[in-house]
């Protein structure tokens, strides 16, 4: 792993004929960002943002966090127009994933926001990409294989209120839980549903929101600002996850929501970023660590989420975590996941050995309904259901291979799923 | 390399010991239709039968010349970079009745078993390191936890290769080659076939399946069956006389 301190250094390391990979803050789930006997090119250190206060443009370096973003943009009344469920992502990786947020219903994928995006190519020639080109296609969402991602200018959306206001509703059964999402998906900008799949019927709680007009009162202290200080796990911390504690987790969990449902105020953080409130959660999964599993099935093939959520439900391995949303407008790029339809991302402990096979087979529905599961959280998809998830793969490979003809860009993702050729 | 999946599932797997019943069911339930799996013993001519459903290739590999295998392994992995495993299947296993009245006999299951086996573990070891990580499996055996007057000269050559196994799990902690050491009990075999019957009998399917759960979990030392764990704890208490008796 190298660090370099800035575009110059940078060069040198893309230029030095060694095969590297991007790495921003290491948040992906599976192995996008490391590459065994290569280079891992650590981008923190490529840093630096500009905020045009009038039009809402941000022009920033693609080591820069979208927490720094956020430190600045939303003092000047500006927020990002999409953010995944965690602050400590960055501007390269957020772009290189085409991750995609609560309002990926109506405002689309993070790459839907792009002004401006330059890339370092394995020759240390500086492009411009052009958000309507091939390149922009397959770059976004391209896991950091086209070339390195080194700043990009994206439009924030304005806000009038740094507080949220969010309506909470309690749903007893899946069924009720999707209709909720979707009746609730035309009113309101964000919408997420929180599915207990500890419970027979997989009951949830959805929460819509929008962010608050300006002069609504937060009404407490605890809404306007964020987490002052994260809790942090020790490294000796147990792992503790497991079908008792989830069960009852989610008992207490459901029990708490079904208790503030109604509309309330709450903080950007407190509704984005839950998890950001402790530092190495993934800790309470113990030594062997915890996957996560999202995909994403067309609208019309809602049995396939019910049969999947059933197999998940039923598992040995228990589901610590469900998240259902229903996604808008696909991407231009190419191996963006997004899809317009239902993605559901489970959370769940390594240990079991039948998970994999368990995983295969929910693959097999999944790519028989035409969804996909994401790249970025991946560790574990069979490369027989590559090309069936991305049907513009072998767009996504004719351009690869054009801007890296001798191979020098790779991941251990890449590798593991034959993504290049 | 390319790198293994979460669950420890290869994609290309190297086998040593393409006669070993125990190494062919482990590549056979290890390597799915789109995976590779490069077949290394001393009959490169040798076609399993029926053909296996995915792509194999032959080499030829002696355990026992020791001084080949430099070569052996800098070719192999040069022509099949995509190696992340490989699985130390085989094995010598003379009737001990013969072996007493034949130290040859003997050499041979220690050449085999220990040296050549170490040394190719080692050479393996080394490969996957220098292309950043893979998986080792090693086919020990219960034999080389208490020595039995019916097989000490197999269970001594077994101890060494499981002791020199466990040792590179500790050498190879802090790189991504992880090691995985098996120790079946009695398993229906090609080598076992003019055996009595024994108790804890296993099919190679069996321990195919241990050692893709265990690769899975992550395990560096597996038991088949898991019972004969604490089965072996028990007997390695008993005094050597009563050990005797088991053998009688």
């Amino acid at each position: 792993m190298v660090r370099p301190r800035d575009l110059d250094d940078l060069s040198d390391v893309v230029t030095n004929g060694r095969e590297h990979i991007a790495r921003g803050l290491g948040r992906s789930y599976g192995d996008a960002a490391q590459l065994a006997g290569g280079t891992v090119v650590d981008m923190t250190a490529i840093q630096g943002a500009d905020l045009d206060p009038a039009t809402g443009i941000l022009t920033a370096m693609a080591g820069t966090s979208l927490s720094e973003i956020l430190d600045l943009a939303v003092p000047q009344g500006w927020f990002l127009p999409v953010t995944p469920g965690t602050r400590h992502v960055t501007l390269g990786g957020a772009i290189a994933a085409d991750v995609h947020g609560k309002n990926h219903h109506r405002d689309g994928s993070f790459g839907a926001h792009i002004e401006s995006l330059q890339l370092l190519t394995v020759e240390g020639r500086v492009v411009d990409v052009q958000p309507e080109s091939e390149l922009f296609s397959a770059t976004l969402g391209g896991m950091g294989l086209t070339g390195v991602i080194i700043s990009a200018g994206i439009r924030l959306i304005p806000i009038e209120n740094t507080a949220m206001s969010v309506h909470t509703q309690a749903a007893p059964d899946l069924a009720t839980t999707m209709q909720a999402l979707l009746d609730s998906d035309a009113n309101y900008r964000y919408s997420v549903a929180w599915a207990d799949l500890s419970d027979r019927r997989g009951r949830g709680l959805v929460m819509s929101a929008d962010h608050a007009p300006a002069g609504e009162n937060p009404g407490s202290p605890a809404a306007e600002q964020g987490w002052d200080r994260a809790i942090s796990l020790p490294d000796w911390c147990p792992g503790i996850v497991n079908k008792f504690t989830v069960k009852i987790f989610n008992n207490i969990w459901y029990t708490l929501g079904k208790r503030r449902t109604g509309r309330r105020i709450e903080s950007l953080d407190s509704f984005f970023y839950p998890l950001d409130r402790v530092d190495f959660w993934n800790r309470l999964y113990g030594e062997r660590g915890f996957l996560q599993y999202q995909f994403v099935v067309p609208h019309d093939h809602e049995d396939t989420l019910f049969e999947i959520a059933e197999v998940l439900a039923r598992m040995a391995t228990p589901v610590s975590l469900a998240v259902l949303k229903r996604m808008g407008e696909a991407s231009p790029g190419y191996l963006s996941f997004p899809m317009p339809g239902w993605s559901l991302a489970v959370d769940m402990p390594l240990g079991d050995p039948e998970l994999g096979r368990i995983l295969d087979e929910c693959d097999s529905r999944v790519a028989e309904a035409g969804g996909r599961t994401y790249l970025a959280k991946d560790s574990r998809l069979r490369r027989r259901f590559l090309e069936e998830m991305y049907p513009n793969l072998p767009n996504w490979r004719d351009v690869q291979a054009e801007i890296d003809p001798d191979r020098r860009l790779r991941s251990n993702l890449s590798l593991r799923l034959g993504l290049t050729r | 390399m390319s790198p293994v999946d979460v669950f420890g599932r290869p994609q290309t797997v190297l086998l040593l010991g393409a006669n070993s019943d125990i190494g062919l069911a482990i590549v056979a339930r290890m390597v799915g239709p789109d995976g590779v799996a490069i077949l290394a013993g001393r009959d490169p001519h040798r076609q399993p039968e029926p053909p296996l459903g995915y792509e194999t290739h032959y080499r030829y590999f002696d355990a026992a010349d020791t001084s080949s295998h430099e070569k052996f392994f800098a070719e192999t992995f040069a022509e099949h970079p995509g190696i992340d495993t490989v699985v130390l299947a085989f094995g010598v296993l003379h009737n001990q009745d013969d072996v007493n009245d034949n130290p040859e006999l003997a050499v041979e299951m220690i050449v085999v078993n220990h040296v050549g086996a170490g040394s190719a573990l080692l050479h393996a070891a080394i490969q996957l390191r220098q292309r950043g990580g893979g998986q080792l499996v090693v086919l020990s055996s219960v034999a080389g936890l208490k020595p039995r007057r019916s097989n000490y000269v197999y269970g001594a050559s077994k101890a060494g290769i499981d002791f020199l196994a466990r040792g590179l799990t500790r050498s190879m902690a802090t790189s991504d080659v992880r090691v995985l050491v098996v120790r079946p009990g009695f398993v229906h075999t090609k080598m076992t076939a003019d055996m009595g019957p024994r108790p804890f009998a296993v099919t190679a399917e069996t321990v195919a399946k241990a050692v893709v759960d265990g690769l899975a979990r992550r395990d560096q030392v597996i038991w088949v069956p898991r019972i004969l764990r604490w089965v072996m704890g028990v007997i390695r208490l008993l005094p050597p006389s009563m050990v005797d008796k088991l053998d009688a």
